[in-house]
């Protein structure tokens, strides 16, 4: 009971920072139907904004506790910023003019990004772990029983919390805003929308924006938790992502976070149960199963079949 | 009929071809504003083709399409602007745009132009309401200052979102859809998706409305229902309507100016009297090489 407790803890604050990235890959995938390779390696950029935006700051104002968090409130509003303007311009030179051509084009142009992108941060940063002192080490000690103390670090309270505050926000402006509701429409029919007079590529740069901010969320989260990134950092995670993206339904937003949950709590449960080593190969096994079963994801519209 | 006097789109020498097929083939017409404007004629005669230039979804091979608002005088400005690289100038009561050199989206947005499609392009999964609510995608997103203001709820926002809403409910009523307004769209019947279609492009508040087929699969008692609709569409809005059809009760009753297009050239060119006459138009329908031929089938089917 009381493993059980503290690895659903752990889980869940893992699931939301893979739920976070996978809202750029469904929504990406939504509205031009592209699986934007480079997003796991935007995530790692940004980790690595982070780091810099909160080496820097805690460099001259010293390392008290106000100081800390300060820091990482700024560096997250800064790596949100500069990310969402590494996303775009990747959206503009990379993707937009193969829109029109055939279906593999943006694809195999996604996969060049993600490896310039990686190579770019091994020459510019180095191809060693680069850390961060450790911060918010202090925990909130929940129950204790058979000798086990259950308990919820600082960081996970503010991974969780910050998660749910972004996907409600997140949530408003794609169910609410007229710029959630273009979204949506050129998901539906892009040409009908431009027929409407939606600027059908000003909102899909838009989107590239919306998920590049929400991945710079989980890469300075990811910094946060683990106090270490390093170049090849946007693979895994990524790939784990794109994983909860498809399970949850991709196109799906709450199949996102859903999906990126349950990756989440599969590995740690596994971890903590069975064995550490298998953890991938279990989620990406109870993927499988799932796809078998049900092909659209667990929140994805089944494809109609039209006569 | 008032494309001579009142003209508010004229399409000068369109050509579009498809590799080495001809679709539309050197045509010039004038719609007048207030007009309903019927372009008729036989399956693969190059209407759509037509219709799909107007609204850029395709850019035509040669030619200039002109659509105006307010009165500026389209001839002393055409050249004028053809000559520079922009694609609208503003004049003396009004603003003229050369639609061949507009993106698609800004098409509908800023020249005007609405349209609804042969085969319904509805959002499926978006509720009835929703659908016009996109339609008016551009006021809304200034008055939500590119979601920012919309996102903290600024008063404004929500003012200019209550009128959307109210604009939305008038054209819902308007289609007796207001029953409908939180289904999805995907939901409706066949008739209903149709007048929706109708509904959201009215919502872009276009000065053009441009239907393509808006009666087929409907039946007698909603066909004579859309007449009614597209009729108030020009009287009590201004808006000029180029339609599209090939139900002749439709054509006949409703049209002010009838232009007939066979293997995508102009063949006939005037009111709907004047075409139904015209022997060319006759030929071109029942298939006949001249006018003799004509007169011989007029005669077997006893007109």
């Amino acid at each position: 009971m009381e493993v059980f407790v503290q690895q659903l803890i752990n889980g869940v604050t893992l699931g939301a920072v893979y739920g976070l990235i996978a809202i750029g890959y469904t929504m990406v995938f939504g509205i031009i139907g592209m699986v934007n390779f480079a997003h796991g390696d935007v995530f790692m950029i940004s980790a690595f904004i982070s780091l810099i935006v909160f080496m820097a700051i805690t460099a001259v104002a010293g390392f008290s506790g106000g100081v800390v968090f300060l820091a990482l409130l700024v560096a997250l509003v800064v790596s949100m910023v500069i990310t969402a303007l590494y996303s775009w311009t990747i959206e503009r030179i990379a993707y937009r003019k193969l829109r029109g051509s055939f279906r593999l084009a943006p694809l195999i142009s996604a996969i060049g990004m993600s490896i310039l992108l990686m190579n770019f941060v091994q020459v510019a940063q180095g191809a060693r772990n680069k850390p961060i002192p450790p911060i918010m080490r202090d925990t909130i000690n929940l129950f204790e029983r058979n000798g086990f103390q259950v308990a919820i670090s600082y960081k996970q309270v503010m991974i969780i919390a910050v998660t749910a505050i972004l996907l409600a926000i997140f949530w408003y402006v794609v169910q609410k805003t007229p710029l959630g509701r273009a979204q949506r429409a050129c998901e539906q029919d892009a040409k009908m929308a431009a027929l409407l007079g939606i600027n059908v590529d000003r909102t899909i740069a838009v989107t590239f924006v919306m998920g590049a901010a929400l991945a710079a969320v989980a890469g300075t989260m990811f910094l946060t938790y683990y106090g270490v990134v390093v170049f090849s950092d946007g693979f895994v995670p990524g790939v784990k992502a794109f994983t909860a993206a498809v399970l949850g339904g991709i196109g799906s937003l709450p199949g996102a976070v859903l999906g990126g949950m349950l990756i989440g709590l599969i590995e740690t449960f596994w971890s903590a149960y069975f064995s550490i080593d298998y953890k991938d190969v279990a989620a990406f096994s109870i993927l499988a199963i799932v796809l078998i079963f049900m092909p659209q994801g667990l929140l994805g519209k089944p494809e109609v079949e039209k006569v | 009929m008032r494309a001579k006097s009142d003209p508010i789109l004229r399409v000068e020498n369109v050509t579009m071809r498809f590799g080495g097929l001809v679709a539309v083939n050197d045509l010039s017409f004038v719609a007048g504003r207030g007009d309903i404007t019927a372009l008729i004629g036989p399956n693969g005669a190059g209407k759509t083709t037509v219709f799909n230039c107007i609204t850029g979804f395709y850019k035509p091979t040669v030619g200039r399409m002109a659509l105006r608002h307010g009165n500026i005088d389209i001839d002393s400005h055409v050249e004028k602007l053809t000559d520079t690289s922009r694609d609208s100038l503003n004049g003396t009561g009004g603003s003229l745009f050369l639609l061949e050199r507009m993106a698609d989206f800004q098409v509908s947005a800023r020249a005007k132009v609405a349209r609804t499609f042969q085969n319904i392009r509805l959002f499926s999964g978006m509720t009835v309401l929703e659908n016009l609510m996109v339609a008016q995608h551009n006021p809304l997103m200034v008055a939500s200052n590119w979601t920012l203001g919309g996102l903290i709820g600024l008063k404004g926002f929500h003012n200019r979102e209550k009128e959307a809403i109210e604009t939305a409910k008038y054209w819902l009523e308007k289609t007796k859809l207001i029953d409908r307004a939180d289904d999805p769209a995907g939901d409706l019947p066949y008739g209903d998706q149709r007048r929706l279609e109708i509904a959201r492009a009215m919502c872009t508040g276009p000065v053009l409305l441009c239907l393509d087929e808006p009666a087929a699969g409907l039946n007698p008692k909603e066909s004579l229902e859309l007449n009614a609709l597209l009729r108030s569409i020009r009287d009590d809005h201004g808006t000029s309507i180029l339609l599209i059809e090939h139900d002749m009760s439709v054509v006949m009753q409703i049209s002010d100016h009838v232009v007939v297009l066979d293997y995508g050239t102009k063949i006939s060119d005037g009111t709907p009297e004047e075409v139904k006459n015209d022997p060319r138009v006759i030929a071109a329908y029942l298939g006949a090489e001249d006018e003799t031929e004509v007169q011989e089938i007029e005669a077997e089917v006893g007109l």
